[in-house]
């Protein structure tokens, strides 16, 4: 007998989503799409909303490793983050498939939900992986602070990198396009909501650093190999207005 | 000399180094310190050449009792010089490592009075940035050929990656173009960084804090069209480098026309040979991680790459007794030597094909690159359908798909490979 199709409500975090995964195996229902609370409109199906139950989703999580394996468990978690167009969609096809399958599973690379997620797994991890290069942190009063504007949410994945890279500093790391914020105090971290962030000005050391980066990243290019198109494709235009090299150059503060 | 226009003419002295990788070593962050590694490396940025930039490149000077003719920084050249104190540069690279702008330090030198001199000057810049800065990035640094090899060692044992540059390809041009360097000079501290990571590789398994010698290994670059060596010449080299001196990387570069000495291209409307440089790279590739042999690459028949064609669709299509693959049963050597196929893509069909037979669609999926890959394959037996193509139209089909990346300047070392990361 094939599920009931219903449309699910929910707040949007991983808690919920998963306690959307226990209501429809305890209820039988197949979910036709899950929504956020705050992009609620009207659906086609029955529309069911779903509280976040922290017991529920801790039970779905803690069947993961068994029934997905260890790959598995970790695309779905990562998948969660990416911006896969329908992302819990296909999570929770990718899901069943699991659960049906067991570990494994993922290596069947020709399967669509495998394949969508795995593609959109290694679209995040090499976006995160490109802006633990591509971050600019400036040094303003003693803190380390810097801006992104990511497709999918790579906060949690550079959360390692950098408090492990910078353990005596704090810094402040803000994601403009989630509005969330990584914060990091010698031996804390947390990774907050967080509506608007700006920076503040720079001093005169900050200034000279800047002046010196850019001075050097010029320098180094070779004239003779000039090619702009290969710069594009290691470095697509979307991330440059972060990036202190292609700032414009700034007004030295005047001297006292 | 204010610091902004040392960093200006030690950079610029620096930039026709071909290596600015920060690859090869794992190394997470402590307590009390700053910096990790990470075994893939990290691109930092990307300029306008289109290279990455992972590493603050710089000299420690450009002054230089040497001649070499191939090189910007030769005694004879008139050029501004500079010399950066190892406090200054301790301080450069702090600053910038805490913006993230870079993952570390490749340092070089020329040879300011001695090859001894000129090492402890980079010792102890690198101490103090070990020691009392606490720094644990990434640190490249050349040894100098010459200096004695009590410096060498301690060098390497500051350093994550060492290197000494070959230079040129062959030893006539090293006598020719670099009297003041012998060939031995150069291969001596090659022979000593080898033993070297070899003995401290075996004391880490016997006791956890033996210390490190050069544990990101050790590379090595030359200039490619200065001279008149043969690709099937620069490849031999390049494999018995790999094997007799364990390198982790050959680099190439292509020569700049940075000189008018009549032994070396005239600069006048010399093209560097930046395409030949991409095929060097694609066919170092085939050594590294497609297990072939200089000597199936190219031959006497054939000494030099062509520059039409990536060099495994060359080898393919000298060899198309080896096809048409079956990517259903063919092992995973097999499926390698499929032009269109990669190290991953032949790693996902091993995977894949347990749960069904492949069909063409699946391959694209896996990310085979079917336009090329199409050609030498059959799944269950079939082949794309309507594919019946000679050898002759083969050859015309594979370079009309190539040409597309080569209308425009020529692409860079990483454009095929790299998927994110540096090599
Ligand atoms: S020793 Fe090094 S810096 Fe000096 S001229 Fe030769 S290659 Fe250039």
């Amino acid at each position: 007998m094939s599920w009931t199709q219903v449309s699910y409500l929910y707040d949007g975090s991983l808690a919920g989503f998963l306690t959307c995964v226990f209501e429809a195996y305890t209820h039988r229902e197949e979910p036709a799409d899950f929504t956020p609370f705050h992009q609620a409109c009207a659906s086609f199906y029955a529309q069911r909303s779903i509280e976040t139950d922290q017991a529920k989703a801790q039970r779905v999580y803690r069947s993961l490793e068994g029934k997905l394996g260890k790959t598995g468990k970790d695309w779905l978690l990562r998948g969660f983050l990416t911006c896969l167009p329908d992302r819990e969609l296909w999570l929770w096809r990718f899901l069943r498939l699991g659960y049906q399958r067991g570990p494994g599973f993922t290596r069947d690379l020709t399967n669509p939900a495998v394949c969508q997620i795995h593609k959109a797994v290694l679209a995040l991890n090499s976006e995160a992986h490109q802006f633990t290069g591509f971050v600019r942190f400036s040094q303003l009063e003693g803190v380390l602070v810097g801006t992104i504007t990511p497709k999918n949410r790579v906060l949690p994945l550079l959360r390692l990198h950098f408090c492990s890279r910078l353990p005596q500093e704090q810094f402040l790391l803000y994601d403009k396009a989630h509005r969330e914020a990584l914060v990091h105090t010698p031996g804390k971290w947390a990774i907050l909501p967080m509506e608007d962030f700006q920076m503040g000005q720079a001093d005169q050391e900050e200034l000279a650093y800047r002046k010196m980066w850019r001075s050097f990243y010029h320098t180094i290019s070779i004239e003779g190999r000039y090619n702009p198109r290969c710069r594009m494709t290691h470095m697509p235009k979307r991330y440059w207005g972060d990036m202190t090299e292609f700032a414009p150059p700034e007004q030295e503060a005047l001297e006292e | 000399m204010e610091l902004l226009q040392k960093l200006e003419i030690l950079a610029d002295a620096a930039k026709y180094d071909a290596a600015c990788t920060s690859s090869g070593l794992s190394r997470s962050g402590r307590p009390g310190t700053i910096g990790s590694t990470t075994a893939g490396g990290c691109c930092h940025s990307f300029s306008a050449d289109g290279r990455c930039i992972s590493l603050l490149k710089v000299l420690m000077t450009n002054v230089c009792v040497y001649d070499c003719q191939y090189c910007v920084n030769r005694r004879s050249n008139d050029l501004p010089r500079a010399a950066f104190t190892p406090r200054e540069l301790c301080e450069l690279t702090m600053g910038f490592y805490r913006r993230n702008y870079i993952e570390g330090l490749f340092l070089s030198s020329a040879v300011l009075r001695d090859p001894d001199y000129t090492t402890e000057r980079m010792i102890q810049c690198l101490r103090l940035l070990r020691e009392e800065y606490r720094f644990g990035g990434y640190i490249h640094a050349k040894a100098i050929p010459g200096a004695d090899p009590i410096l060498t060692r301690q060098l390497g044992l500051l350093a994550d990656r060492l290197s000494v540059n070959i230079e040129l390809p062959s030893a006539q041009s090293l006598a020719l173009l670099a009297p003041d360097k012998k060939k031995q000079a150069i291969l001596a501290p090659m022979k000593q960084i080898r033993d070297g990571i070899t003995v401290s590789k075996q004391e880490l398994k016997v006791y956890r804090h033996a210390p490190r010698f050069a544990p990101a290994g050790q590379s090595t670059q030359m200039i490619v069209g200065a001279t008149g060596e043969s690709d099937r010449q620069i490849l031999a080299l390049t494999q018995g480098l790999y094997r007799t001196y364990r390198l982790k990387r050959v680099f190439y570069s292509a020569y700049m026309p940075v000189s008018n000495s009549p032994l070396l291209p005239a600069p006048q409307g010399f093209q560097p040979p930046l395409l030949r440089e991409h095929r060097l790279y694609q066919a170092d590739w085939l050594l590294r991680f497609y297990h072939f042999q200089a000597e199936e690459i190219l031959d006497e028949n054939q000494p030099n790459l062509d520059p039409r064609l990536d060099p495994k669709c060359g080898w393919a299509l000298r060899h198309l007794e080896h096809f048409p693959v079956e990517v259903n049963r063919a092992d995973y050597e097999t499926l390698l030597r499929v032009p269109g196929i990669g190290v991953k893509s032949a790693r996902r069909i091993l995977a894949a094909r347990r749960f069904g037979p492949l069909n063409f669609q699946g391959l694209k999926q896996l990310g085979v690159v079917l336009k090329r890959a199409q050609y030498f394959i059959t799944c269950s037996g079939r082949m794309e359908r309507g594919l019946r193509v000679n050898p002759d139209g083969l050859l015309r089909h594979l370079v009309a798909l190539e040409a597309p990346n080569l209308a425009q300047p020529e692409p860079e070392q990483l454009s095929l490979f790299s998927t994110g990361g540096a090599s």
